[in-house]
């Protein structure tokens, strides 16, 4: 196993953009669920699949309770998304290179119409955070008015996951470089971190130690999850701070 | 007296011994042509078309359904993505292995007993792989795309990945596909050289282009030979590699008990296991069903496969209980949630389902040669062999997919159209055994007879022994 300190960092491996949650003062609403399959089109597959374990968020809230009844204590919140890690083991095992890095954003893309559905990269993420089109899901009216232009709409038989809003992230870009500067932290955030009612989720360039983002991260107890991977995650919890 | 004790001993011999038992060519000959041109009997075609509407149902229908319906009518979720699918892929690329062991092991060490049922054992490995081929392709969501995998030209520069497992098992599976059914034609020139002297009208025509023009001169012979020993010898490696290779899809992910070094040899094991079942299940059949094949087919041969198959058992134990240990030794947490579900959760008596049928029942029942020379306890044993092996896949793939690290989305499989799909390939598979038997030799008569002349009971004194000439 390796240790995350025994990797030697290259600057494209530290990431750019990153993610805090602060798990102690999320309250479980899903309001960054909502917001999240609005934003990014994503389908709504009904009570029998989702019971069955299909159902497609690309970030979902986990809740564990902990102890034998009748001295039962609920743990914090865990929202989970794709970690966008610099070391993704999602992304060897795509025979079809569906799944790749990009160099410009270091962060996972899942390239829809690359998708053959093999399903291996689902299999293979540790933090199972991706979801499958099992089928052609109905958009009824007046859904189907919602959807957002800048994202795809995926079809049956193709994987999914988190893309850390990449529209936003590019329709910033192109707006701050039209006028001449760079993106300003804060001025744009994903659609969970926009959602959230508690501020328990923060969104900006971890390469910038001046961002917000950057700054919570130093703070002493955030945990990477399975860090002992060495998947190089780039989304830093609080819990029990 | 004496001579007359000699004499018994002789007949024994011969009943026994295929090898030691030779019939004038002409006759063998005869014999293999009757079986296969014989008209086929009502019970043929009866069992002909009830495989056929299952293939048609199970295979082409419910395959077209998924198509257009997607994965969603197939039991696979999260966190189980991979289900029967690559359960019955792994299971049938098993079946197809003991084809290919048996006719090139065994002919490489020349052990005689194969000769009857190298045939049979080939034909194993291609219709095996083409269930393997259809079960990998129904799992994809997206099968129309599959050529993707290919590295083919393309205007976008597109390749495949070659960081992928996947892409490994693809080539590897492609590479055994295409060797292993040269290496079945190979030695069936001969035989159909004969059919095709042999037969008249359509028959003929279709044997005089398989048969290559072959006419038997010495010439040919050495050509033949050469070329089935070179294959031979590079087939070994090439099954290895191919059974290696699809443990790699499990073992070179980053899972609980997936990620073990001992994956390779321990599925190559369990290949063989398997494989040995279904080739004592076919052997039987063929004996059981076909005309003259008591002659060629005989307790030797159900005792040599037997030996095996024990052999083989044990060996699989031993791999089964180093991959069990050393996982369990590792002590990772993961794992050992995984170990403790395998064997206590709710599919627990699969798991113990898989020690009966692997290990139990063949330590059993195989020590003894008098049940061994039995062709309908070697086949109940063979049956009970693929059944362990399937659970033993169906543990590895969706009820270890079942526990990883993310506990919130523990959940158990259920399939849903796989077993239609999968009771179809089972289904296609014997139909094409079915539809061979009538249209190829299905015992080399040539090996046979090379064996036959390579064999002699000889007399010291008053002892028989048999001698074995090397004829090549």
């Amino acid at each position: 196993m390796i240790r995350p300190e025994e990797i030697k960092m290259s600057a494209e491996e530290t990431g750019k953009w990153g993610m805090v949650i602060d798990q102690d003062i999320c309250s479980g609403c899903q309001a960054c669920v909502a917001a999240c399959a609005m934003e990014n089109n994503i389908s709504f597959v009904g009570e029998e699949d989702a019971g069955y374990g299909r159902s497609m968020h690309w970030i979902r809230i986990e809740r564990f309770w902990e102890g034998q009844y009748p001295e039962v204590k609920m743990t914090p919140n865990q929202p989970m998304l794709c970690q966008q890690c610099g070391h993704a083991t999602c992304e060897p095992v795509c025979p079809a290179f569906a799944t790749v890095h990009s160099q410009a954003e270091q962060l996972n893309l899942q390239v829809y119409n690359r998708c053959v559905g093999t399903r291996y990269c689902a299999n293979n993420c540790p933090y199972q955070v991706r979801s499958f089109n099992w089928r052609d899901y109905e958009r009824p009216e007046p859904l189907s008015n919602q959807l957002n232009p800048d994202v795809t709409v995926r079809r049956r038989g193709v994987m999914e996951k988190c893309t850390f809003c990449i529209q936003r992230i590019h329709k910033a870009q192109d707006k701050a470089k039209s006028e001449g500067r760079e993106v300003a932290d804060g001025e744009f955030t994903t659609a969970c971190a926009q959602a959230c009612p508690a501020n328990a989720i923060t969104f900006g360039r971890i390469d910038n130690p001046e961002s917000l983002v950057s700054q919570l991260a130093k703070r002493g107890h955030g945990v990477k999850h399975l860090e002992e991977l060495g998947t190089l995650p780039n989304v830093t919890y609080f819990k029990g701070g | 007296m004496a001579d007359k004790k000699q004499h018994s001993h002789e007949e024994h011999l011969r009943e026994q011994h295929l090898m030691l038992d030779p019939l004038p060519r002409g006759k063998m000959n005869d014999m293999v042509m009757e079986a296969m041109t014989e008209p086929p009997t009502w019970k043929y075609w009866l069992i002909f078309a009830i495989l056929s509407v299952i293939v048609a149902y199970g295979l082409f229908f419910s395959w077209g359904k998924m198509i257009a319906e997607g994965l969603g009518i197939a039991g696979v979720n999260r966190p189980s993505y991979w289900g029967v699918f690559l359960v019955n892929t792994v299971f049938w690329i098993g079946i197809s292995h003991a084809g290919t062991f048996i006719s090139a092991i065994l002919r490489v060490f020349k052990a005689e007993f194969r000769r009857p049922f190298t045939r049979a054992a080939e034909l194993m490995t291609t219709f095996g792989l083409v269930q393997a081929g259809f079960s990998i392709f129904m799992h994809m969501g997206r099968v129309w795309l599959s050529y993707w995998l290919m590295p083919y030209p393309n205007q976008r520069l597109l390749w495949p990945n070659l960081h992928s497992p996947l892409t490994w098992d693809l080539l590897a599976i492609t590479t055994y596909l295409l060797s292993s059914t040269m290496y079945l034609f190979l030695p069936l020139i001969p035989d159909v050289a004969m059919a095709r002297d042999r037969s008249t009208g359509w028959r003929k025509n279709v044997y005089k282009i398989l048969s290559l023009g072959f006419r038997g001169t010495e010439g040919e012979w050495t050509h033949l030979r050469n070329a089935m020993n070179i294959f031979a010898f590079a087939i070994i490696p090439v099954m290895f590699s191919v059974h290696t290779i699809v443990s790699w899809d499990f073992a070179a992910a980053t899972r609980p008990g997936w990620s073990s070094t001992i994956f390779g040899p321990y599925f190559i094991v369990g290949a063989l296991h398997s494989g040995m079942g279904a080739a004592a299940v076919v052997l039987a059949f063929i004996r059981g069903t076909m005309k003259n094949m008591k002659y060629f087919v005989r307790g030797e041969h159900f005792d040599a496969i037997g030996l095996l198959m024990l052999i083989i058992s044990m060996t699989w134990a031993y791999f089964f209980f180093n991959d069990y240990m050393v996982q369990w030794y590792g002590g990772d947490k993961w794992t050992q949630q995984l170990l403790h579900f395998h064997e206590a959760g709710p599919m627990g008596w699969m798991w113990f389902g898989m020690l009966f049928c692997n290990v139990v029942v063949p330590w059993a029942i195989l020590w003894n040669r008098a049940w061994r020379s039995n062709p309908w306890i070697i086949a109940s044993v063979g049956i009970i062999i693929n059944v362990g092996m399937w659970f033993e896949r169906y543990i590895i793939v969706p009820i270890s997919l079942s526990i990883n690290r993310m506990p919130f989305t523990w959940r158990l499989y259920q399939p849903g159209i796989e077993i239609p799909l999968g009771i179809g390939t089972m289904a296609f598979f014997i139909l094409l055994y079915m539809a061979a038997s009538k249209l190829i030799p299905l015992i080399p008569v040539w090996e046979v007879q090379e064996g036959q002349m390579a064999h002699e009971l000889k007399k010291f004194g008053r002892e028989t022994v048999v001698s074995v000439s090397e004829l090549e």
